[in-house]
């Protein structure tokens, strides 16, 4: 396993003010997932689900409360990974609006070599060579270098943003939401040169993203994330042929699919829980039709999901429910090709 | 590949105009540096010039008036030459003036930075130092210190910049703050860089400008504060002369001698002016909002120049409820004219649902906000076309005939729900607002309509609801009520520009359903704007596709959908990975589209296109109809073989 | 509400605290020996030895600072020696008139600015928002204790329609016309700049709001263009003017000194003066920490005025 996280926890708040303490919220409870060097995880939610705290305490961006997040093996939470490097030689993460992660006031190639001369600490003409090396990656070309970030459209500014986290020659990188942000046309230029990096340069993905089709598209394995929450996951090739959770079941019936009339939006309005006063069983079951009252009394841990004899691949399945959907394909999943 | 051939396709940078050109623009700041460097430099020259010495006192020759021989502003009361004093006292005011806002600028930004960037306890300790600061009224503290200190020119300088450090302090940190959580501070972060790097190199050059701007609004400022020390006798001290002091020795002589306190009056004005002018062209200068004149109020409704106006529908829309005939809409910024809509042509029947997809730029939101005349003016204005409503064109009725039509007949959704409802009116009230303008109803009625309509987009415990802030909502709920404000006076058609783009996927969903159940109910006519083919199917009759503010191709929405006409709707639903289908190569669209201001001749998507010829980039490309069920491309080449009579 | 006003009651309670601290040190940091500035510096060392042990000057500062606050507590605010009277007399009869004359400008710059603040963003380029901008920017410009003497000038000598100075007149005033008739001078000198400012601010406070998506929503809706700007927009400004003009009330206080000392006006601006040239520090002490705590109750009040317009500012 080149990155495991174990049990991974992250409480925002909490602390003591003058008038008592300030109320504690999840954003990130109990997670824990592994993947494979040369493999892409792809985690998917909905906003307030708690991907992107993952996300950065996965680069060091944010801390966490509690649990672990290994490399290789290694703790990292001195900031380090095994070799004494810095965690960010190893693990960057590329940006969602991939205009204010660029510096408004630094040139392009300002940008692009502070990687290489604090983490790699490169001299002078071993970063030109590294420049020109990167541009070339990411299909730019090089006189672009020396200009500002106002100048680029929202792609060029993402082959940027990956560009720079490219720098840094790491073996994993973080990608929170790295399309969302673009035109869809566009979209699928980013992602196309992100298959073509994986390729060529063997790099681990962690990618996030609320797009189902996106994730599905690119992820070897999938986790799926609510209320902070991980309650599914399992292959890319399958999960979404073969949805466990209910919630995970509800997603699919939600996206729209070009020349098909077939969401089944819920009848009644429904929310996320209160972040500061969760039900003490599962997140969902509010809005599950599944639900019933063992749900509601304790919050169902992740567990391999029964196999399913005409999915092979059913014994990498794992889901957080008590009453998980049934074998049967469901009608309302998408067809396969 | 030569370097003439890879830059040849793109198109000319973008030139920002010198900052200095914009500058000598604003004829009031450019007024304003012509005098302040006049007056800079005569107070310069000051010992350079023929001037008696400015204390020398010649009792004999007092209170002489201006414009007499040999003293051109006359004499003070103990006969020393105003001129002098007056340009000595310049020079004394502007060093002290500017000096204390160095010192309070150096001394501020520094607390700022530390307490913006560092946050935490930190932060909460320099700010609430700063704040006892702040809780002296202004000049109070600047006594408090002078009485310390003593008077004295140089107290009063220390006291004025103390006074000001508060004001540069949270200025700072307001911009730090927000600067900190950006996400190129992260990059940098993850770049390696420590905290005293980054806050030096990529936090610096970015408060840079409103320290700048901070310090030529505040220097003017504290030049007047240091010269009121003086006239109150806690400044400089005599001889010595400042502006402020001569104005305070001169009060005494003001009924008999008026011209000795009015005259550095005059200087510390023209001073104060000048540095003000120069202030705010700094300010606008540097604050790009201001630079693209985004701060110009929009007018009620959009402004509309139209060479030449047919007198009725064209015939084929004689009987259609909307009808959009040859609209142009565009944005003039400066000399670059954003040609948004072009020869937009849309029919909306009753109780049709008609899609209208693109990519942002395309115009589909301009479109659909120019029939209601809220495309902002300045920059927006629509030069050509009808908007047919029942036949009457609405780019020519009276304003009140459109208010009334606003959120009656024609309704609106948004995008965002959260920016688009007040933030300081309960929602209920934000409802009713819309029912009372348009349906004179007593005021239990309007409370009683309000809560249906609540009940009618599902929102759960309507009644509570009614008093709840939009900020204490979901979005979900947000838009919802917005759906609610818009049905609120049985709207024949209702413009939904993106109104589930901002939500999430399974809200989405919940919202599609809503939609397409109340639009069956209520009998309305719907023109739905998205980029997303998926959301096309669902609630679609009909859809139209822009590129680059033309209309490409028109249809059922299954039938497009099925079998594009256009190489760009074929490319836009291939590009997006589609569920249950992972191993399709995405078939991206190489390139951007053309810039609305630089449109090309022929077809705007011919660059992008491999099915493109020659004739494809000359001449006009026009939307011709494929067959007889309503579909039309704007193609020479489509994919799908229509009857004759295209290209 | 009332919650909400008992804590930020309780929270001013540092705020007073940390003042009297300010202006304790400031005093504390005095050179040379009070003492010698009550007597003069013909005084006996044996005199000065025991004034400064009647004042408690002989005392550790902590010590010092705990019997001056104490002693303020029980409303001893010691005693002018330039006057010979209670500080806190003084400062009470100076302040009122103060507050007659600040208060007066407040509200003329509060409704004046927000006026030529609206007008000028309503007809943003047209001759009213030039007009306007225009003399805005003269009045920022203008030093006020210079206003005051030209106001002096044509309307005291050369018109002679208006009193030159002071409260009320020598003879035979003392009612509420002569109180008006003195008012005027200085309540315009003193609230030109304030009435610039907050002009300023809310001309671009209407021109930002008018921008949001939520006026182009009341529009869509039908509302007629009077309820656009002056419900839906004003509200929306109104909220981003109020803390401008709780920092304005700091400036109208202060800038009362000059004006009060031009006119002559008995308020504690023309006292402090006079206090720092003659060195009372007592009374500087006191005055300055009236004024400043009276400001804090001020800008307490804009708070809780700008919490109960906008409901998204947590209660």
């Amino acid at each position: 396993m080149l990155l495991e996280v174990e049990n991974l926890t992250r409480q925002f708040g909490g602390g003591r003010t003058l008038t008592g303490r300030r109320p504690v919220v999840h954003a990130v409870s109990d997670i824990s997932l592994s993947i494979d060097e040369g493999r892409t995880l792809g985690v998917v939610g909905e906003s307030g689900c708690g991907k992107s705290t993952f996300a950065r305490m996965l680069v060091g961006l944010d801390q966490p409360t509690s649990g672990s997040i290994r490399l290789a093996g290694h703790d990292i939470r001195g900031g380090r990974s095994a070799d004494g490097r810095p965690l960010s030689a190893t693990v960057q993460y590329v940006f969602q609006d991939p205009v204010s992660s660029l510096n408004p006031r630094k040139t392009i190639r300002q940008t692009l070599t502070a990687p290489m001369r604090h983490l790699l600490k490169m001299d002078a003409g071993q970063r030109e060579r590294r420049l020109d090396e990167l541009m070339d990656a990411v299909n730019l070309r090089p006189e672009f270098l020396d200009r500002y970030p106002h100048e680029f459209s929202g792609g060029q500014a993402q082959r940027i943003g990956i560009a720079r986290a490219l720098a840094a020659e790491p073996r994993i990188l973080v990608l929170d939401e790295p399309v969302s942000a673009l035109d869809v046309s566009v979209q699928a230029q980013v992602l196309n040169l992100l298959a073509d990096l994986k390729r060529e340069l063997g790099l681990t993905y962690v990618f996030i993203s609320h797009d189902l089709s996106v994730i599905e598209s690119i992820s070897d394995e999938i986790a799926v994330m609510y209320f902070g929450r991980v309650v599914e996951t399992g292959p890319g090739s399958t999960m979404f042929h073969r949805p466990r959770h209910p919630y995970t079941g509800l997603l699919l019936r939600s996206a729209p699919v070009p020349g098909q009339r077939r969401i089944h939006g819920e009848p009644k309005p429904a929310e996320l829980p209160n972040p500061f006063d969760p039900p003490p069983g599962c997140a969902f079951a509010a809005r599950c039709e599944n639900a019933r009252d063992d749900c509601r009394a304790s919050v169902p841990p992740l567990d391999i999901a029964t196999p399913d004899a005409a999915d092979p691949e059913s014994g990498k399945a794992h889901v957080a429910c008590y009453h998980p959907l049934a074998e049967k394909p469901d009608k309302n999943a998408p067809p396969t090709p | 590949m030569t370097a003439a051939a890879a830059t040849a396709k793109e198109p000319p940078r973008a030139r920002r105009p010198g900052a200095w050109a914009l500058f000598a623009n604003n004829r009031l700041a450019a007024a304003g540096l012509v005098i302040l460097v006049a007056i800079v430099l005569v107070a310069l020259a000051a010992p350079l010039l023929p001037l008696p010495p400015p204390d020398i006192t010649d009792p004999a020759n007092r209170l002489i008036r201006p414009l007499q021989e040999g003293h051109l502003l006359g004499t003070d009361q103990l006969g020393r030459d105003l001129l002098s004093r007056l340009l000595y006292g310049t020079r004394m005011s502007l060093a002290v003036g500017v000096s204390a806002t160095l010192v309070a600028a150096l001394i501020g930004s520094l607390l700022g930075l530390i307490a913006g960037y560092a946050g935490g306890r930190t932060d909460n300790v320099l700010m609430r130092g700063i704040d006892m600061l702040m809780a002296f009224p202004y000049i109070l503290l600047a006594l408090a210190i002078v009485a310390v200190l003593g008077p004295g020119l140089m107290n009063a300088l220390y006291a004025i910049a103390v006074v000001n450090i508060p004001f540069f302090a949270r200025n700072i940190r307001g911009i730090t703050l927000g600067l900190a959580r950006r996400e190129f501070v992260d990059a940098a972060r993850l770049s390696g860089k420590s905290n005293v790097a980054i806050l030096g190199t990529e936090i610096l050059p970015n408060v840079l400008p409103t320290i700048v701007i901070t310090m030529s609004t505040t220097v003017g400022w504290m030049i007047l504060e240091t010269a009121g020390l003086s006239f109150l006798g806690l400044g400089a001290q005599p001889p010595q002369a400042d502006l402020g002091s001569m104005l305070g020795e001169g009060r005494k002589l003001l009924f008999n001698a008026p011209h000795v306190s009015i005259i550095p009056g005059v200087m510390i004005f023209a001073i104060v002016m000048s540095i003000n002018l120069v202030g705010d062209g700094i300010r606008d200068l540097l604050d790009p909002r201001l630079r693209s004149g985004a701060l110009a109020r929009p007018a009620a409704r959009t402004a509309v120049n139209r060479e030449s106006v047919a007198d009725a529908p064209r015939e084929e829309n004689a009987n259609a409820l909307l009808a959009l005939e040859g609209l142009n809409t565009r944005f003039e910024v400066g000399d670059e004219i954003y040609h948004a809509v072009n020869e937009v042509d849309l029919k909306l029947n009753a109780e049709d649902c008609l899609g209208v997809v693109g990519e942002s730029g395309s115009g589909k939101s301009v479109t659909a906000m120019s029939i209601l005349g809220l495309v902002p003016t300045p920059a927006g204005r629509i030069v050509g076309g009808r908007v047919n409503f029942h036949g009457d064109d609405l780019l020519s009725v009276p304003l009140e005939r459109l208010r009334t039509l606003r959120g009656g007949a024609i309704a609106c959704i948004f995008q965002d729900p959260l920016s688009s409802l007040h933030p300081l009116f309960p929602v209920g009230e934000q409802v009713a607002e819309a029912i009372r303008a348009h349906q004179p109803l007593s005021k239990e009625e309007v409370r009683q309509r309000t809560l249906e309509l609540l009940q009618l987009v599902q929102i759960p415990n309507a009644e509570q609801r009614l008093s709840a802030y939009p900020h204490e909502l979901s979005g979900g709920m947000r838009q919802r009520v917005c759906i609610a404000m818009a049905l609120a006076n049985d709207p024949e058609v209702v413009i939904a520009d993106e109104p589930t783009t901002a939500l999430d996927v399974t809200v989405q969903a919940q919202m599609l359903r809503l939609l397409n159940r109340l639009r069956r109910e209520r009998n309305a006519a719907v023109l739905f704007i998205t980029h997303d083919f998926g959301v096309v199917s669902e609630i679609c009759d009909r859809v139209a596709v822009m590129y680059a503010g033309r209309i490409v191709e028109t249809g059922p929405a299954e039938d497009v959908i099925h079998a594009p006409a256009h190489p760009y709707t074929r490319k836009l639903i291939d590009c997006v990975p589609v569920l249950g289908e992972q191993d399709r190569q995405l078939d991206a669209i190489p390139g951007l589209p053309p810039a609305v201001n630089r449109l090309p001749e022929g077809c705007a998507f011919a660059d992008r296109c491999d099915r493109a010829r020659d004739d494809c980039r000359v001449g006009n490309v026009e939307l011709a109809a494929l067959n007889k069920e309503g579909r039309a491309v704007r193609c020479l080449y489509p994919l799908v073989e229509g009857a004759e009579g295209s290209g | 509400m009332g919650a909400y006003i008992l804590r930020r009651l309780i929270f001013a309670i540092p705020v007073l605290f940390g003042l009297t601290v300010i202006v304790f040190a400031i005093m504390a940091l005095i050179p040379g020996d009070p003492a010698v500035a009550i007597l003069g510096s013909y005084a006996t060392p044996e005199n000065v030895e025991k004034l400064n042990r009647d004042l408690g000057l002989d005392k550790p500062l902590v010590q010092q600072y705990v019997t001056w606050v104490g002693n303020m507590l029980q409303g001893d605010f010691g005693r002018s020696y330039s006057l010979n009277r209670p500080v806190l007399d003084e400062v009470l009869e100076r302040f009122s008139a103060t507050l007659i004359l600040a208060g007066t400008a407040l509200l003329l710059c509060s409704v004046l600015g927000l006026i030529a603040g609206i007008v000028s963003a309503v007809r943003q380029f047209g001759w009213a928002d030039r007009v306007i901008t225009f003399a805005v920017l003269i009045g920022i410009s203008t030093p006020s204790f210079w206003l005051g003497l030209l106001l002096i000038l044509l309307f005291a000598v050369t018109w002679q329609l208006l009193p030159a100075s002071g409260m009320y007149a020598i003879y035979g005033g003392g009612d509420l016309p002569d109180l008006l008739k003195h008012l005027i001078l200085p309540a315009v000198t003193l609230a030109v700049v304030a009435t610039g400012v907050i002009a300023r601010l809310t001309r671009a406070a209407m021109l930002e709001v008018l921008r949001q998506d939520y006026v182009r929503t009341a529009r869509a809706k039908g509302l007629t263009e009077r309820q656009v700007i002056y419900r839906h927009a004003f509200r929306a400004a109104l909220v981003a003017v109020i803390p401008v003009i709780g920092i304005q009330a700091g400036f109208v206080l202060g800038g009362a000194v000059y004006i009060e000392t031009v006119f002559q006006w008995p308020g504690i601006g023309a006292m402090l003066v006079k206090a720092i040239s003659t060195r009372d520090l007592l009374l500087v002490q006191g005055g300055v920490l009236v004024v400043a705590a009276s400001y804090v109750l001020f800008n307490l009040l804009a708070d809780v005025a700008q919490h109960m317009l906008d409901p998204r500012l947590k209660l």
